[in-house]
């Protein structure tokens, strides 16, 4: 065995006897786009709304809600999909959020949310992860698209061009602070703060 | 087998009387054959001018004078009191709901709002600027009493 791994340095060590320092370089470049691309086709596919409700965890809780939801249909026919909302659009941020999934890979596996009655048991640590990313990355993917920026505050209620043109705009406050449970319905709100 | 005998006499009037209010669509709301399924009427826009309206009489339910749509109450959440109880209405200036609402039905103060007025919206509603279904021939307590006064 020893000599075995030994043969194999020997050939990956010394210099190529058959082919020409460009044909290698072409080679391995050509091997690193596949690669590259595999990676990328298949954390694209990862990326869909498709592939998260395709556990039954998701589609029989979070996406059944998210049905009832402005987030689903509106007046004007723009939906926003899982990852739009859970998953950022930045290249590491996003691998950083599919080394976080593999915990949830975990889950699926040894069943921890496999009925409606344990989700529930374990909805509100759930929604306090979400919430804590949330806050951390000041609502991030909420301004994905409603960009502070372009918001009309003469064509929002005034109660919205209140809070939005305060607590908002002042930065001490963000989306998520004020907009819990838009897009599923929230677990005992007890405790939480501004709520009750 | 005299009962049997009296309903098959009140029989034919049962029929008479189940097709007037089928008519006059008294028994249900619903215009559309069972199986058949109606076409879904226009939303109306609620109004969202957050401009208190008058009440009626002064133990009327204040009408809410802002949109309610996708505000959720259950157990879980009640977003109405995420603004409207004691402990949020610096945070949102928001009315406070009355004192009335951490009382039992005894009178006994409460530190939370009580189950019985949990669910605002059987009392509280939002207002749309539509024509009445129905006629409404309500009238003031004011507008009685200046009637009685000029006979
Ligand atoms: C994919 C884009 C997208 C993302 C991401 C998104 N939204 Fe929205 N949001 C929309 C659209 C589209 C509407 C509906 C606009 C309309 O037709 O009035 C909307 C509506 C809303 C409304 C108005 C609700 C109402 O009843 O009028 C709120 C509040 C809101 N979003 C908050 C959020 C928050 C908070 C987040 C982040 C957790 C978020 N949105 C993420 C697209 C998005
Ligand atoms: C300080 C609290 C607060 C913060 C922070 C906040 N909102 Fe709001 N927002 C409100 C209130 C209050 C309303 C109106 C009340 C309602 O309809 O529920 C509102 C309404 C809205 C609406 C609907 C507009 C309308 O006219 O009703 C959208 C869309 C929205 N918010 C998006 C956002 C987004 C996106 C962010 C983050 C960039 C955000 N909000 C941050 C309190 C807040
Ligand atoms: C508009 C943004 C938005 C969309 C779209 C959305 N979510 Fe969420 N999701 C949230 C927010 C915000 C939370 C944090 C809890 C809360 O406030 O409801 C959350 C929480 C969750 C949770 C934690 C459990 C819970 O309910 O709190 C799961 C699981 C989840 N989402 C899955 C999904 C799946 C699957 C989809 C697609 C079918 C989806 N979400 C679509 C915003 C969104």
């Amino acid at each position: 065995m020893l000599n075995k791994i030994k043969e194999l340095w020997g050939t990956i060590s010394s210099p190529s006897r058959y082919y020409s320092f460009g044909i290698l370089i072409i080679a391995g470049f050509v091997a690193g786009v596949i690669f590259w691309g595999g990676f990328n086709t298949v954390l694209e596919a990862t990326n869909t709304e498709t592939f998260c409700i395709s556990c039954h965890e998701m589609n029989d809780n979070v996406y059944q809600e998210l049905k009832s939801t402005i987030h689903y249909t509106n007046r004007s026919g723009v939906r926003a999909t899982c990852p739009d909302c859970h998953v950022p659009h930045d290249w590491t941020d996003k691998i950083a959020r599919k080394m976080q999934a593999s915990k949830e890979v975990w889950g699926k596996i040894f069943k921890t949310i496999s009925t409606r009655e344990k989700f529930l048991a374990k909805r509100k640590e759930l929604a306090q992860h979400e919430w804590d990313r949330f806050k951390a990355n000041d609502s991030l993917e909420c301004r994905n698209c409603h960009d502070f920026e372009y918001m009309d505050f003469t064509r929002q209620g005034k109660r919205a061009e209140a809070a939005h043109s305060t607590g908002l705009a002042q930065g001490k406050k963000t989306c998520i602070d004020c907009h819990k449970g838009i897009a599923h319905e929230l677990p005992d709100m007890a405790g939480v703060e501004g709520w009750q | 087998m005299k009962p049997l005998l009296f309903i098959l006499l009140l029989m034919p009037f049962l029929v008479i009387v189940e097709q007037a209010m089928a008519e006059q669509n008294i028994a249900t709301l619903r215009s559309a054959e069972i199986a058949v399924e109606p076409e879904a009427p226009r939303l109306g826009n609620e109004e969202n001018k957050d401009i208190k309206r008058k009440r009626n009489y002064p133990m009327q339910p204040p009408t809410i004078p802002h949109k309610t749509a996708n505000y959720r109450i259950d157990l879980n959440s009640n977003k109405c009191l995420a603004c409207h109880s004691r402990r949020q209405v610096d945070e949102s200036q928001a009315p406070m709901v009355s004192v009335t609402h951490y009382m039992d039905r005894d009178g006994n103060f409460l530190a939370e709002v009580s189950p019985r007025r949990y669910f605002c919206n059987q009392c509280h509603v939002p207002q749309g600027d539509v024509k009445p279904l129905v006629e409404n021939t309500f009238q003031d307590v004011d507008a009685i009493l200046d009637n009685k006064n000029k006979k």
